[in-house]
């Protein structure tokens, strides 16, 4: 035995080995008959989403039809990953609108800052998690795309408890 | 000669008064061929289905056990998962390690599985039928050495693991199959000297005369009659099955899958089905040996003749309920229990299982001979009652008195008494003498 082993005393006389399996049986048999079960069956069933989940982007629309990003170049500068692309441009009467508007789904880390820094509420993240795509260049989602996603989006805070107290 | 011997035999004329059934094969060749050639069929049928279902039902019971669903997607409640299992097993790449031992290596599944299927030639799965074409007893091949061959064969079953372990050519499966061998060779005796109070009691090693002797009401099962000895049967089974808590051949905690790890598609499925199939036959030889075999308890409407089509079906179903009984009392036991450290399985087997068995086959002897004296059969109610007396109390001290922390041993029982106690002492003289340096100022 080597030196420095610790040596319990145990409570011989007080433990059964058949006492403690039938207990243990008597468990797992509880369970075994209990209607309560933690899975979820996926594609059926899904998560209630909480409303501050921050998923899948999407661009928000004017009534016309039109996105409602004025190119202002926040939410590239604040982007901690790096994912969105936007090349400004300008209409005849002056207003600026994004001539390219990418993002990168793999890259983003869905921090949220692009809506929290938009001064027009026109980029959100959503409450959105399903992506799927054959091919890497399928998850850079361009201004078409990000227009036309349907969910809803994230509330960055809950209206009635700004502060998250 | 012995008084026991004596009485044995002084029983015989009587145990002759009860219905033999075991009665020569029909006259016509024809008939008991065909019969024989039906029954193959019918049970290996049967049995493959039961099997699939068998590992369907434990993947479905360890879900919910652990409050999960389990498979429910392939067919109803998915009970085609062992179905898409198997096929996905056939498609898949088989792989053979470089330096294994190729014959042994292709030869090992095959073992083990062709020696679980085997047992079930035997095994008695309904009250004869008394057709028109001559009596069809209702085993494949109903042996006057039933019990024997089924020891000799279940022997058998420690090759195809020790086979695996060695032609995989890796320590690990080596290890796993050594395990293997000592674990199913010592329990082996633990179940074979388990046995014998019931081949006592039935007079006759013919799982036939066997299943006879437990018929009645149900109060003959030998559970009741033999209450010491189906435990240690039970428990001998679990360990000769390879399930928890004696898995200790797999162990993937230490030996990644065992015996094999080098397996891979439908090699890997027949020691997987191997495992269910074990199970089943042990579950069978529990029903056979223990439950009264296909004896519907609570009547006596099945003992006795005529032995109609009708009665060898319900009888038939019977069976199967038992079966059915003890195979998710495997899966219930392996989703509560650990697995054993080996010491602890050593010594449960060689310390404890082995000696309680032998005494038992003595209390059971003397107990036969003292009734017999007295006047009562076995085949009396009084008998099965003053044997239930006398095992309750066994069971009793034996859960009682002797587990308390002796049945499974703690954390350092590899050591005896004597060194622990030096060990302790040591322990204290240290903490003594650290003391006391402290208090003499003179620490370095």
């Amino acid at each position: 035995m080597a030196i420095g082993v610790k040596v319990l005393e145990r409570p011989i006389d007080q433990t059964s080995y058949v006492r403690a399996t039938l207990k243990g049986m008597a468990l797992t048999l509880k369970h075994l008959v209990s209607p309560e079960k933690v899975t979820v069956q996926y594609p059926e069933e899904k998560w209630a989403l909480s409303p501050r989940w921050r998923g899948t982007h999407r661009m928000l629309t004017t009534e016309d039809g039109k996105s409602k990003c004025v190119a202002c170049g926040l939410c590239p500068t604040v982007c901690p990953a790096n994912c969105i692309k936007l090349v400004p441009g300008e209409d005849e009467k002056g207003n600026r609108y994004p001539l390219v508007f990418e993002i990168d789904e793999f890259r983003c880390i869905f921090c949220g800052y692009c809506q929290e820094v938009c001064p027009e509420e026109a980029i959100h993240v959503g409450r959105h998690y399903e992506n799927s795509e054959y091919s890497r260049e399928g998850f850079v989602y361009d201004l078409e795309r990000l227009m036309s996603q349907t969910h809803p989006v994230c509330e960055m805070w809950d209206p009635a408890d700004p502060k998250g107290e | 000669m012995s008084p026991f011997v004596l009485a044995l035999q002084a029983q015989a004329p009587a145990a002759a008064a009860v219905p033999l059934q075991h009665l020569a094969e029909p006259e016509n060749q024809f008939v008991w061929f065909l019969a024989t050639v039906v029954k193959m069929l019918v049970i290996f049928t049967i049995y493959m289905i039961g099997v699939m279902m068998v590992i369907w039902a434990e993947r479905r019971i360890c879900a919910f056990i652990q409050d999960r669903r389990g498979p429910n997607r392939v067919g109803p409640h998915g009970l085609l998962q062992s179905v898409a299992d198997g096929v996905k097993n056939i498609m898949k790449e088989e792989t053979y390690p470089g330096q294994a031992n190729l014959p042994l290596f292709i030869l090992a599944p095959a073992m083990s599985f062709t020696v679980a299927l085997i047992t079930w030639a035997v095994i008695p799965y309904g009250a004869p039928w008394h057709s028109k074409w001559g009596v069809i007893d209702m085993a494949i091949a109903p042996m006057p050495i039933g019990f024997l061959f089924v020891l000799a064969i279940g022997s058998l079953g420690v090759y195809g693991i020790v086979l695996a372990g060695w032609a995989s050519n890796n320590k690990y499966s080596l290890l796993g199959g050594l395990r293997s061998s000592a674990q199913m060779i010592s329990y082996e005796i633990g179940m074979g000297m388990s046995t014998i109070p019931v081949l006592l009691l039935a007079g006759n090693v013919s799982l036939n005369r066997i299943v006879e002797q437990q018929g009645g009401w149900g109060l003959h099962w030998n559970v009741i009659n033999c209450t010491i000895a189906f435990i240690i049967f039970m428990i001998a089974a679990f360990a000769e099955t390879n399930r928890l808590p004696f898995d200790l051949p797999e162990a993937e905690s230490e030996l990644i899958a065992g015996y094999h790890s080098e397996y891979s598609a439908m090699k890997f499925s027949m020691f997987f089905i191997a495992e269910y199939a074990n199970m089943m036959t042990a579950s069978a030889l529990m029903a056979t040996l223990f439950l009264g075999g296909w004896d519907i308890p609570f009547t006596m409407w099945d003992n006795v003749a005529p032995h109609t089509l009708i009665k060898t079906l319900l009888t038939f179903g019977m069976v199967w309920a038992k079966i059915l009984f003890f195979v998710f009392v495997f899966i219930w036991i392996r989703w509560t229990l650990p697995r054993f450290r080996y010491d602890q399985l050593m010594s449960l087997g060689w310390k404890l299982m082995l000696p309680v068995a032998l005494a038992y086959i003595v209390v059971v002897a003397t107990l036969t001979l003292v009734l017999d004296w007295v006047g009562i059969h076995p085949s009396d109610w009084r008998f099965a009652v003053t044997m239930l007396v006398v095992n309750l109390v066994l069971v009793g001290l034996l859960f009682g008195v002797v587990d308390r922390g002796r049945l499974i041993s703690p954390a350092y029982s590899r050591l005896d008494k004597r060194n622990l106690d030096k060990l302790r002492q040591v322990t204290r003289d240290r903490e003594h003498l650290a003391t006391a340096g402290r208090a003499g100022g003179t620490g370095d």
